[in-house]
């Protein structure tokens, strides 16, 4: 869909999530308005932090098992993985300046 | 950021937004909207459109919208992908910011719409994401073969509830009156459903659960009995809030926070009008607001005209 992010499916998540760089997963739904909402953001957070940040992109629909295997229960859900472990989550829709705010911490 | 001064610029990008979107366009007014985070508004959450007049067999919200998006852009409307964080209807040309960007206006249209209420209770908030939820197309799917409970007694309340059925095993709705002040067609829908039940004069007290909905604590208004309902998942319909809280100290609202219009879209600004759920807390429906949307955009090019 786009050059500058990931799509994560069940087989190769934990391995694209694994590297010490943060990955931003965002779990979406093609059903999901709010979740459109954050396509341009995450876009060109992606582009402008390219090497400290990779922004992976995970279908829910198809991709249940991880869903579930993190207990996503609403989407958007924004989560942060270093090391192939969840080190942040975001729920809900956000502007690319709110998402720049919480991620501070992971985009110096 | 901008020296140019807009003709039109448009705040919210729902049907009153884009539908006064149309008019400006096609008025060669160039209009400017800025569409806020929330874009297409409300029917962004919705499934099938069944009273939006021109589709028989009904349509999907999020397509009618990108439908009428398409249209406004159609005829030269900009559009900027971001929330107005302030304005300035106090000076003129009017000035709205998005962030640092600066924008200048000779008349600007405010329909920024509502947002769904919440019901403010402990573990609402700190179970949201985690089986509490305002959108049920966008979480439904997370709850197959669950319980769930839906709050409220208006037609969102009964399409949330319908909808639901498709993944719950249960869905129960919870009502703080004796009747539902949904539409005939909606409550018959609902009452009639086999999955779906009623809690009447009942008001949730507080979301239970450690990191997930396990519960509620009800109350029964009439009697006063507190009881605990154990569920998976709580959806929200209770109604919406106007996105005024930009504007609150520059235009006139009303006490729960509408903006004020007299004289068709005018509000107590000369210049800048307002339409859509921002102001009508009455009818609510796509249909009102899109024709809200054009009797500000006719409006606004009238106002203009005088101007000069």
């Amino acid at each position: 869909m786009s050059a500058n992010t990931v799509t994560a499916d069940d087989a190769t998540f934990s391995q694209i999530v694994a590297d010490s760089t943060p990955s931003l997963v965002d779990f979406w739904a093609e059903w999901c308005g709010p979740c459109k909402m954050m396509d341009r953001p995450l876009e060109e957070l992606a582009a402008e932090k390219a090497g400290k940040l990779k922004v992976v992109k995970l279908n829910v629909d198809e991709n249940q098992a991880t869903a579930m295997q993190y207990g996503v229960m609403s989407i958007p859900t924004l989560i942060v993985f270093q090391d192939g472990q969840e080190v942040k989550r975001l729920v809900g829709a956000r502007s690319k300046a709110q998402l720049e705010t919480e991620l501070a911490d992971f985009l110096r | 950021m901008t020296d140019s001064c807009e003709k039109v610029l448009i705040v919210g990008s729902g049907p009153a937004g884009l539908t006064a979107a149309i008019y400006a366009a096609r008025a060669d007014l160039a209009p400017l909207m800025i569409e806020g985070m929330e874009r297409g508004g409300q029917l962004m959450l919705t499934t099938d459109v069944e009273n939006y007049p021109g589709f028989p067999d009904g349509i999907m919200g999020p397509e009618l919208m990108d439908n009428m998006r398409k249209q406004a852009e159609r005829f030269g409307t900009r559009i900027v992908s971001s929330d107005v964080t302030q304005v300035d209807f106090g000076a003129y040309p009017f000035k709205v910011w998005v962030n640092d960007d600066l924008y200048h206006a000779e008349s600007v249209i405010v329909s920024t719409g509502a947002s769904a209420r919440w019901l403010g209770v402990p573990g609402e908030e700190r179970l949201r994401g985690y089986g509490v939820s305002a959108c049920a197309t966008c979480d439904g799917f997370f709850f197959r073969d669950k319980e769930l409970a839906v709050v409220g007694g208006g037609d969102s309340a009964m399409e949330e509830a319908l909808f639901l059925t498709k993944f719950a095993s249960k869905v129960t709705i919870i009502h703080r009156r004796d009747e539902f002040r949904a539409s005939k067609i909606m409550t018959h829908r609902a009452l009639d459903h086999p999955k779906i039940e009623v809690i009447w004069d009942t008001t949730v007290q507080e979301v239970l659960g450690d990191k997930e909905v396990t519960g509620l604590r009800l109350e029964n208004v009439k009697t006063g009995e507190e009881t605990e309902f154990a569920v998976d998942g709580l959806f929200l319909a209770i109604g919406h809030t106007p996105n005024t809280s930009v504007f609150g100290d520059q235009l006139d609202l009303d006490d729960a926070g509408y903006i004020v219009v007299h004289e068709g879209t005018r509000t107590s600004v000369e210049g800048v009008f307002a339409a859509g759920d921002v102001v009508d807390h009455t009818y609510r429906q796509a249909v009102t607001a899109a024709g809200m949307g054009c009797q500000a955009a006719i409006d606004a090019e009238r106002w203009l005209d005088e101007q000069t």
